[in-house]
């Protein structure tokens, strides 16, 4: 399998411990803040993974960067700019929200929108089942004329 | 002379191809029942011409010869037999030959299965599906022949990816495109209603077994190759949102919604020309996944080798089948007309309620996975679109969903009775309320906005998943159990598949916890309330690899738990080094210990995991299935008991 | 005929052309962000020496950044190329991307030395500031120090002709 994935699956084994080599520094919260933040950043080198999971070193430098730059109190944010203004938007695994992207995150909740009120307008256009039910004395009647 | 007999196979399965996509249609088209009834025996040749290929493909793997570039790309000869066996579909060619084999299997299994068809019917879907087999064959004959030679013969071969070898690959790709190619008999089904210009209660009886099949065998492909990516690949993740596993998923969804169309067609013959556009688009999705898979236009871990040239071809059959399949559809659906009314406070009002939101769903993972290409395509930049997004969108367009899964049995056909259906949900509501706050409480001692409602609808679902049986049993005792058809079984085992896997997915991903350490020979790690301990690391060779085992003791509470042996393999031949993560597992938990690395005294890297109900998610997945298997298995589908229950109308075709 | 009905073959004519151009574009190529912006400052030093080395001294004239190293393979790939444009006289900086002055100047010294400085950037992190996820990587500047292009991957005569060359002479002085 001439795939791109094989020279990933070399890194694939091995899980750097740079990260959790001095767990006592970082607090619990910015423990949580650092694995969010890792496991929405993609690897550049291997592209299919996060810089969480990737062994690249390049994923290790920017974990480390990362690391660094909660204990330094910079924001979510700030940290977000900080690799976007470097690699582009393509590391981010969520997708910002501005301009190009308004159709991708409001778009589905916009569709459903217009399929309900499609759907809707369907189910009132649809035939009506006859409301008064049929007289047996007035059916008779008719079919008597008829085979008159 | 195996390999060519093979390649000669495929020759001559495409000129068989021809004749049953030609003949067929001209005799359905002029009437004429010699030309009509070419159609089966034409389907049948050409899966045993194909069978007769793939067993050409297998028998060169087998017997290590190199002199076949494919077999030399993708095996070994240390590589055991039975991951020589199923290395044939580990690589494009092969696996194209796969599809290619279910492919003619399915239209087989179509002739042989359906002559209370009217003639016309039958040969038309025989027909659609040669056609689709003309495309598929020439494809692989003229850009990915896997019986090519080279010389000088090399050595040896490459081996297969080592990712690849492992028993969940023997049966994940089979399942899969069991899946895949089994919605061309619907999709073949809608193209001969479309071109017949009839669709009647009929058309949705004779669809719906096919239809449910290839959603059974589809749902098992996913659920294993969930189960799969979370063994092999080291991480504990189940599921990436990758474009590759989106591609399946993309089918699976419209692939439900039309089994809950048909059943709106086949018992009220509402929603006709939207069932049909339901099959033809359920069949799309999965030439579309074919495309994505093997042209290269998105980044994926499941990628095969892209070459321009496929990508082109791949893409042009696409266009060409897509494009006749919704020109039919323009033209002619607007013929149909429903057979009554459509109310939405009924069971065929929810059901399109369903439909709505498993396609909209499906809309907006389509729209996550695209949207990179089009971005790029409009020169906006580059972008991804990763869990994070898929997850935030996913979520909220299905949990109505799952609400209304719960009201499939109370809600009656035609119309409802609210009071009625109300006081069949009082309880069921009540119970899946509290039991979804004490759930998550009793379990893991921390309540969460999200897993308090995923355990309360899944609470909901699995309830009133039981509550028919439930009911009839109480009023009927096992009699009433006995009266339930199977596709009612099929139903509740289904719904309930879907209640567990709910339960599953909420627990496991707020729950889970992970920790990186490094542990020497003797030292041990806490996590959960579990002590895991290294043992000591072995070394010892496979047949085609050289491993370090670690043995790792867990406890609870000084409780011996159990043992496990992850290992770190090279394989030999490439050079690569995989990591083989070792579990143990019960319903409520996977305790999961993968290997990194070795460091420099004697010490690992690891990764240790604590997993709640992760099996749930697979269980629920498999109860799917069975759920589907049963319904398809109905006796009303069955052949002898519809042939009994019609009087025979000499000279007559079968309504 | 209800214009809804059409809806899905027109849908399918966007998703095929859609598809015909990613067919000729590679998704996993990363465009650089910092086109167009000054090249980010770095303080490191030359190569086997002490004398430092930053970003100011690219000013001034327009000059190729080529990021390298002695355990990439595929920077043999372009190295003829890259001899070849110093022997013409373009002026190449090299950056020995993560790695130790002894490998990098015995490299050199086998296949031949291109740069007219070489800087070492041993931790990688002007690679992180300039957006590098693998080498080689070269950079195009002009003399202001902005960068103009980026090129992933080996140099190639294809690009060298139809892309570098020409914004390199188009930003003399």
């Amino acid at each position: 399998m001439r795939i791109s994935l094989l020279p990933c699956a070399l890194l694939l084994t091995a899980i750097t411990l740079r990260a959790a080599a001095q767990p006592g520094e970082l607090t619990p919260q910015q423990a949580a803040r650092y694995q969010a933040l890792v496991s929405e950043l993609r690897c550049l080198v291997c592209q299919n993974q996060s810089i969480a999971d990737s062994n690249a070193p390049l994923a290790a430098d920017l974990r480390e960067q990362v690391r660094s730059q909660i204990l330094a109190g910079r924001s979510d944010e700030a940290i977000r700019d900080y690799v976007t203004a470097r690699y582009g938007d393509f590391v981010l695994y969520r997708p910002p929200f501005k301009p190009s992207t308004w159709m991708l995150w409001v778009g589905p909740f916009l569709l459903l929108a217009a399929a309900l009120a499609f759907t809707l307008r369907f189910v009132r256009r649809s035939p009506r089942a006859s409301a008064a039910p049929v007289d047996p004395n007035r059916l008779q009647r008719l079919l008597d004329e008829e085979s008159k | 002379m195996i390999p060519e007999l093979g390649h000669f196979a495929m020759l001559a399965a495409l000129a068989v191809a021809l004749i049953q996509f030609v003949v067929p249609f001209v005799g359905a088209w002029k009437r004429e029942p010699r030309w009509m009834a070419v159609g089966a025996s034409a389907a049948q040749t050409q899966f045993v011409l194909i069978l007769i290929a793939y067993a050409c493909l297998t028998w060169a793997f087998v017997e290590r010869d190199w002199s076949v570039v494919y077999v030399a790309a993708n095996a070994h000869s240390q590589l055991p037999l039975m991951y020589r066996i199923s290395a044939v579909w580990g690589a494009h060619e092969g696996s194209m030959l796969l599809w290619m084999l279910m492919l003619t299997g399915w239209g087989a299994a179509v002739s042989v299965f359906s002559r209370s068809l009217p003639r016309e019917v039958q040969a038309q879907v025989l027909a659609v599906m040669g056609a689709l087999c003309v495309g598929f064959l020439l494809f692989m004959l003229l850009t990915s022949n896997p019986f090519e030679r080279h010389f000088p013969v090399p050595e040896d071969g490459r081996d297969l990816n080592p990712l690849l070898q492992d028993p969940g690959l023997i049966v994940h790709p089979p399942l899969l495109y069991m899946g895949y190619v089994g919605f061309s008999v619907a999709f073949a089904f809608a193209i001969a209603a479309l071109i017949g210009g009839r669709l009647d209660a009929a058309w949705a009886r004779w669809t719906r077994p096919w239809t449910t099949s290839a959603w059974l065998f589809l749902t098992l492909g996913i659920t294993l190759g969930s189960w799969w990516a979370y063994h092999e690949l080291g991480w504990g993740g189940w599921w990436f949102w990758d474009p590759v596993e989106n591609a399946s998923f993309l089918p699976w969804l419209v692939g439900t919604a039309l089994i809950h169309s048909l059943a709106v067609s086949e018992k009220r013959g509402l929603l006709k020309s939207w069932t049909v556009l339901l099959a033809i688009l359920a069949f799309a999705l999965s030439l579309l996944g074919t495309f994505l898979v093997r042209s290269g236009i998105l980044v994926s871990v499941h990628a095969f080798a892209t070459d321009p040239a496929r990508g082109v071809f791949i893409l042009a059959f696409l266009g060409v089948v897509l494009g006749v399949a919704f020109a039919l559809y323009a033209w002619r659906a607007q013929r149909f007309v429903a057979d009554g009314e459509l109310a939405l406070f009924s069971r065929e009002g929810l059901l399109l309620l369903n439909n709505v939101f498993l396609v909209i769903a499906a809309a907006a993972v389509l729209i996550g996975t695209l949207y990179p290409l089009i971005v790029d395509a409009l020169g906006l930049g580059k972008i991804s679109v990763g869990p994070p997004y898929f997850n935030a969108v996913f979520l909220p367009l299905t949990a109505p969903l799952v609400v209304l899964i719960g009201l499939a049995s109370v809600i009656g056909w035609k119309r409802a009775n609210a009071a009625d259906a109300l006081r069949r949900l009082r309880w069921p509501a009540l119970i899946a309320f509290v039991g979804g706050l004490a759930l998550p409480w009793l379990i893991q001692q921390k309540l969460l906005l999200i897993s308090v409602g995923g355990s309360m609808l899944a609470l909901w679902t699995m309830i009133m998943a039981l509550e028919e049986p439930w009911r009839r049993w109480r009023t009927r005792g096992l009699g009433g159990l006995t009266q339930i058809s199977r596709s009612v079984w099929g139903m509740t085992l289904a719904h309930l598949g879907i209640g567990i896997w709910v339960l599953g997915v909420s627990f496991v991903s707020l729950y889970s916890i992970e920790r990186d350490v490094r542990l020497g020979p003797g030292q041990a790690t806490e996590l959960a309330g579990y002590r895991f301990e290294l043992e000591r690391i072995e070394h010892f060779a496979g047949p085609n690899y050289d491993a370090d085992r670690a043995i790792v003791t867990v406890t609870h509470n000084d409780e011996p738990i159990a043992e496990l042996y992850p290992q770190r393999r090279l394989y030999r031949a490439q050079g690569s080094v995989m990591t083989e993560a070792s579990v143990d597992h019960n319903p409520l938990r996977d305790l999961y210990v993968a290997l990194a690395e070795p460091l420099d005294n004697g010490e690992w890297a690891m990764r240790v995991y604590v997993k709640p109900m992760m099996r749930l998610v697979w269980f629920g997945g498999v109860l799917m299935a069975l759920g589907g298997a049963l319904a398809a298995s109905d006796r009303r589908y069955r052949l002898a008991r519809m042939l009994r229950e019609k009087a025979p109308i000499p000279g007559g075709v079968t309504a | 005929m209800r214009l809804r009905y059409l809806l899905p073959a027109a849908v399918l004519v966007v998703l095929i052309v859609l598809f015909a151009f990613g067919l000729q574009h590679d998704p996993r190529a990363v465009p650089s962000p910092l086109i167009g912006k000054p090249a980010p400052d770095f303080s490191l030093r030359v190569v086997g020496a002490d004398t430092p080395f930053t970003r100011d001294d690219l000013l001034g004239r327009p000059l190729l950044v080529n990021f390298w190293a002695s355990w990439c393979v595929a920077c043999r790939v372009e190295h003829p190329l890259l001899m070849e444009l110093a022997r013409q006289g373009v002026e190449i900086v090299g950056i020995d991307y993560k790695d130790t002055d002894a490998e990098g100047l015995r490299w050199l010294q086998r296949h031949g030395n291109p740069y007219r400085h070489v800087v070492a950037d041993t931790q990688g992190t002007a690679g992180l500031d300039w957006g590098v996820y693998g080498v080689p990587e070269t950079f195009v500047l002009d003399a202001k120090g902005i960068i103009v292009h980026k090129h992933i991957g080996p140099l190639d005569e294809d690009a060298w002709r139809s892309t570098i060359a020409p914004l390199l002479a188009g930003t003399q002085g």
